[in-house]
């Protein structure tokens, strides 16, 4: 009895410094983040209680639980012949690889359009007409052209993602102004110069936005890009546990590449705040 | 040091013979070294379109503009630019700005910041090197811009309203402070201003100009500016009779052009 109300300040305690330490952890998230938060929860607790109530069958939606169970015998014993870090790294390695040649790509073609009418002649109507297309009409064609091999699947994401940059990149170009190019020009600058040290810092925080939106198209072209001749990538994973009505597995495919795609968009705006900071204040 | 000739120039815009309007009608003036020539005007006088043929950033229509005998024909770092909105860069902090042209020749880190930290020196700024641009008032930014435009050490020294967006009292500094560089590097300065007072003050040569078309109506030699740099304070010229009755003149030829050039045909 005597250590009775020992443990209770001890619990007591206890209990202060863990809503001292919520306070403080509160104190430093935005109220749109807090929003956020119960917004995920919210969501997350319906879908519980409609699994639970079984509103449709459990075969068609199971719990949180059942996909957060799945998730660790995938994670250890695989899914179709590769656990589930191998789907993950397959599909980051082709998201990325794509991303980074649609950099390249986008951003010179960017500056082509602006610099030459000429280019911008050649260009503009090619990017109007395949842009608007889905990648999944144009699957079929790519295939029969570059066959099923990696290249033609980072090849399709390459494609949806190359639009965004290359727009990007050009609108970023056409908002320097001409005292900014002329300055550089008087202090000497060749025109390789004016390109190198004044167009290109001046368009870079719009391409890192192009680069934002193009990883979200991205993404979403990569289950297209693994329908056809994949064996691992977390499209192919979700496709495959389509065909045999493994539910759970299609939703834990889908939570990761969300999961994935926000890691790298997290990324992508510390990029963005390390080698744009001056981003906002002109 | 060498002279920046403008001979009979005319600037159109404009494609068409009737539709291109006429920027400048016919100008001509001389930037001897060591001058400071300003051009003083209401807007759409044709200011801008002269400094930036003497930058090289435009071709006249007819007419010649040279220095040092040669023909403009492009920009050079042998005539240096201040731009009324600073077009500085904001990827570069303050120091690398000042030294940007030196970096376009390819001048070693450490050499090219010996420099621009001399030149910050100059126009009156320490210990901002490593600041953002953003994070500068408007009279420190063009203090900037001057201390960039004069790490490349230019003949002339273009300046475009360079004071126009500063408020009164930094805008007084500043004009003492351009006239104290001016004295020390001995470079020649094209100065636009539509401040009366300031063009009077600043100007060794003031060209009163008209609008539409843009046209030189009188060139005066003055001489308020040297008497600041021989030692008199800026607060006591301006207060002479002598500087009253020469910006009473000046003003009077301004509103005369003006009313000039808006008198119905």
């Amino acid at each position: 009895m005597s250590e009775t109300p020992i443990l209770a300040g001890r619990q007591a305690e206890g209990l202060n410094v863990a809503s001292q330490s919520l306070r403080r952890f509160r104190g430093r998230l935005t109220y749109a983040a807090k929003v956020s938060i119960a917004t995920c929860l919210a969501v997350v607790f319906l879908w519980w209680v409609a699994a639970r109530l079984e509103v449709v069958p459990a075969m068609f939606l199971p719990s949180p639980f059942a996909v957060a169970s799945k998730f660790w015998t995938v994670w250890s014993d695989g899914f179709q012949d590769a656990t589930l870090w191998q789907h993950l790294l397959a599909s980051v390695g082709r998201v990325s690889a794509a991303l980074a040649g649609a950099i390249v790509v986008g951003v010179v073609l960017g500056f082509a359009m602006h610099l030459s009418e000429t280019a911008r002649g050649v260009i503009e109507p090619l990017l109007e007409f395949y842009r608007p297309i889905p990648p999944l009409a144009y699957l079929p064609l790519v295939i029969i052209w570059f066959g099923i091999g990696e290249f033609a699947k980072i090849l399709v994401i390459f494609l949806g993602i190359l639009p965004s940059i290359m727009i990007a990149t050009n609108d970023g170009l056409k908002t320097v102004s001409r005292d900014t190019v002329n300055a550089a020009r008087s202090l000497g600058a060749t025109r390789m110069q004016v390109i190198l040290l004044v167009l290109l810092p001046h368009a870079l925080p719009s391409i890192l936005i192009g680069t934002r939106i193009g990883l979200g198209t991205g993404w979403a072209t990569l289950v297209a890009a693994e329908l056809v001749a994949a064996t691992r990538g977390l499209g192919f994973m979700i496709k495959g546990a389509a065909d045999f009505l493994v539910t759970d597995v299609v939703i834990l495919g889908i939570f990761v590449i969300a999961a994935a795609a926000i890691v790298m968009e997290i990324a992508l705006r510390l990029v963005q705040r390390f080698l744009a900071p001056w981003q906002g204040h002109e | 040091m060498p002279n920046l000739d403008i001979k009979d120039v005319v600037v159109r815009y404009g494609e068409s013979a009737d539709g291109s309007v006429m920027a400048l009608d016919h100008v001509s003036l001389t930037i001897e070294p060591g001058s400071f020539v300003v051009a003083l005007g209401a807007s759409g006088c044709g200011k801008t379109t002269l400094l930036n043929l003497m930058a090289g950033f435009l071709q006249p229509t007819s007419g010649s503009a040279t220095f040092d005998g040669r023909p403009i024909e492009g920009p050079s770092s042998e005539r240096g630019v201040v731009f009324q909105h600073g077009a500085l860069m904001p990827w570069l902090n303050v120091i690398d700005n000042v030294a940007f042209g030196l970096r376009l020749k390819g001048t070693p880190l450490r050499e090219r910041h010996e420099r621009a930290r001399e030149m910050l020196r100059l126009v009156g700024l320490q210990g901002v090197e490593k600041r953002q641009i953003w994070q500068l008032s408007g009279g420190m930014r063009q203090r900037v811009g001057v201390a960039r435009a004069l790490t490349a050490d230019p003949d002339v020294l273009l300046m475009d309203e360079p004071l126009g967006a500063l408020d009164a009292l930094t805008r007084e500094q500043m004009q003492e402070l351009i006239l104290d560089i001016w004295a020390r590097t001995k470079k020649s300065v094209f100065f636009i201003t539509h401040g009366i007072d300031e063009a009077v003050f600043l100007a060794s040569k003031l060209l009163v100009m008209s609008p539409r078309p843009g046209r030189v109506v009188a060139s005066i030699d003055l001489a308020f500016g040297r008497r600041f740099i021989e030692g008199a304070k800026a607060g006591d010229i301006k207060a002479r009779p002598e500087f009253i009755a020469t910006r009473e003149r000046v003003k009077g030829l301004v509103f005369s052009s003006r009313e000039l050039a808006e008198a119905p045909l």
